[in-house]
């Protein structure tokens, strides 16, 4: 049997962490290929329920990651998504979603290294954890019935 | 509560308010909101402890803004709602007449929304122990049972958004949920869209619930869905350290502190 390879989904800031992973690119530091990308303007604009269709889409793992705070382009969209985080983590928690699964972090972009750091990170715990089948379950139960 | 009844006839006779917002007789033995524009139907207005819908819902409704400026009876949930609406720009003072009804069932009327504030300082929210119970229950499962137990709570649920549209602060006029193109969350009773409908409800509600349970209540299947914007309130009062509606604080999530903590950003 193959190694379980993690699919991992980043939601990222344009103006710090993505060109903090561009650093990481450009200074041909190597970390694992399971993560995708997807790049906003602010980590203000990261709606929670894009995290949740991540999750129903088939994602094992998520990163969020954005401008360090006082950092942000827009002045205060990290400190409005940080408090989002934090209620939507609690919630989560709560309809046992497995917050494990979800890495928030912060990476500037002169932070190449720290980008790395946490995808390798990342996939290591999400290896650990093994696919998301609870949630995958409850994505896909209508596929399951027809199937049956 | 004759009371009641005199003052609102006074209102309508006066042509101070076209409108009063109340409880009347329901079906069954249930009661319901009644809309008085008539002086003379102001007997129809009863108060009890089976007065439990959230009047302050109607607040907003363009089809009850039409008829005029209305007066409604407000016991402590109704009040809290109005606060909170009144925070939010969406109610002003001068548009409305607030009839309140203490716990003790005595009439009082409000000058202001700040003298509502001045009086709900009084009759905090407050968590009952059997909810807070409930909430460390499930919190105390480990995460793939705490998972089951919410698929299998919301598994009744048809998304008839009841709950929505009890609520006095789901109060914009669209609705994520109303657009099918694409279709954001399944409107099938599917698990998937059931727990989404919920997740996203309750983040709207997040740091503006006041715990008025008239999701709860609308239920038709008896979801628990107040334990999720309970749980909410008590996540907001420790992270952020605000409990309640508040006309001179911004909501929880309206707002930040550059030094707020968390624990789980790296």
């Amino acid at each position: 049997m193959t190694e379980f390879e993690p699919k991992i989904v980043a939601f990222v800031c344009n103006w710090c962490t993505y060109a903090g992973a561009d650093l990481t690119g450009t200074s041909r530091i190597k970390y694992a290929q399971n993560v995708k990308i997807i790049r906003f303007p602010c980590t203000g604009r990261i709606d929670f329920m894009l995290l949740l269709k991540a999750f129903g889409e088939g994602a094992d793992g998520i990163i969020v990651s954005g401008c360090h705070p006082n950092d942000c382009h827009y002045t205060s969209g990290n400190f409005h998504a940080r408090r989002r985080w934090i209620m939507f983590r609690g919630l989560l928690d709560l309809l046992g979603i497995d917050i494990r699964r979800i890495q928030y972090s912060w990476v500037s972009a002169a932070e190449g290294a720290k980008w790395a750091d946490i995808v390798n990170s990342t996939v290591k715990t999400i290896r650990e954890l093994g696919p998301y089948t609870d949630y995958a379950k409850v994505a896909g139960y209508l596929e399951k019935e027809v199937k049956e | 509560m004759n009371e009641l009844i005199q003052k609102a006839t006074i209102l309508l006779e006066s042509n101070s308010v076209q409108v009063v917002i109340g409880y009347g007789k329901g079906s069954a033995n249930r009661t319901r909101a009644i809309f008085i524009t008539q002086a003379a139907d102001c007997e129809k207005l009863i108060f009890d402890s089976r007065c439990i819908q959230n009047l302050a819902v109607y607040l907003t409704k363009q089809e009850i803004k039409k008829l005029g400026k209305p007066a409604i009876v407000a016991p402590i949930p109704v009040l809290r709602s109005i606060v909170q609406l009144a925070a939010e720009n969406q109610i002003a003072e001068n548009d409305l007449v607030v009839l309140g009804v203490t716990p003790e069932s005595e009439l009082v009327e409000f000058e202001s929304f700040a003298a509502i504030e001045t009086f709900l300082s009084t009759h905090r929210i407050e968590i009952e122990g059997k909810y807070q119970k409930t909430i460390e229950m499930i919190k105390s499962m480990p995460v793939s049972e705490r998972f089951a137990y919410w698929v299998k709570e919301l598994e009744p649920c048809f998304k008839c958004y009841a709950c929505r549209s009890a609520c006095p602060l789901c109060y914009c006029t669209r609705c994520t949920v109303e657009n099918n193109q694409p279709q954001w969350i399944s409107v099938a009773s599917h698990p998937l869209g059931n727990l989404e409908w919920h997740v996203m409800r309750a983040m709207h509600l997040a740091g503006r619930c006041t715990d008025c349970e008239a999701c709860y209540n609308a239920c038709p299947m008896g979801i628990p869905i107040h334990l999720l914007t309970k749980s909410m309130l008590q996540d907001v009062a420790e992270n952020f350290g605000t409990y309640g509606p508040s006309l001179d604080k911004l909501n929880a999530l309206s707002s930040f502190k550059p030094d707020d903590k968390e624990s789980f950003i790296r």
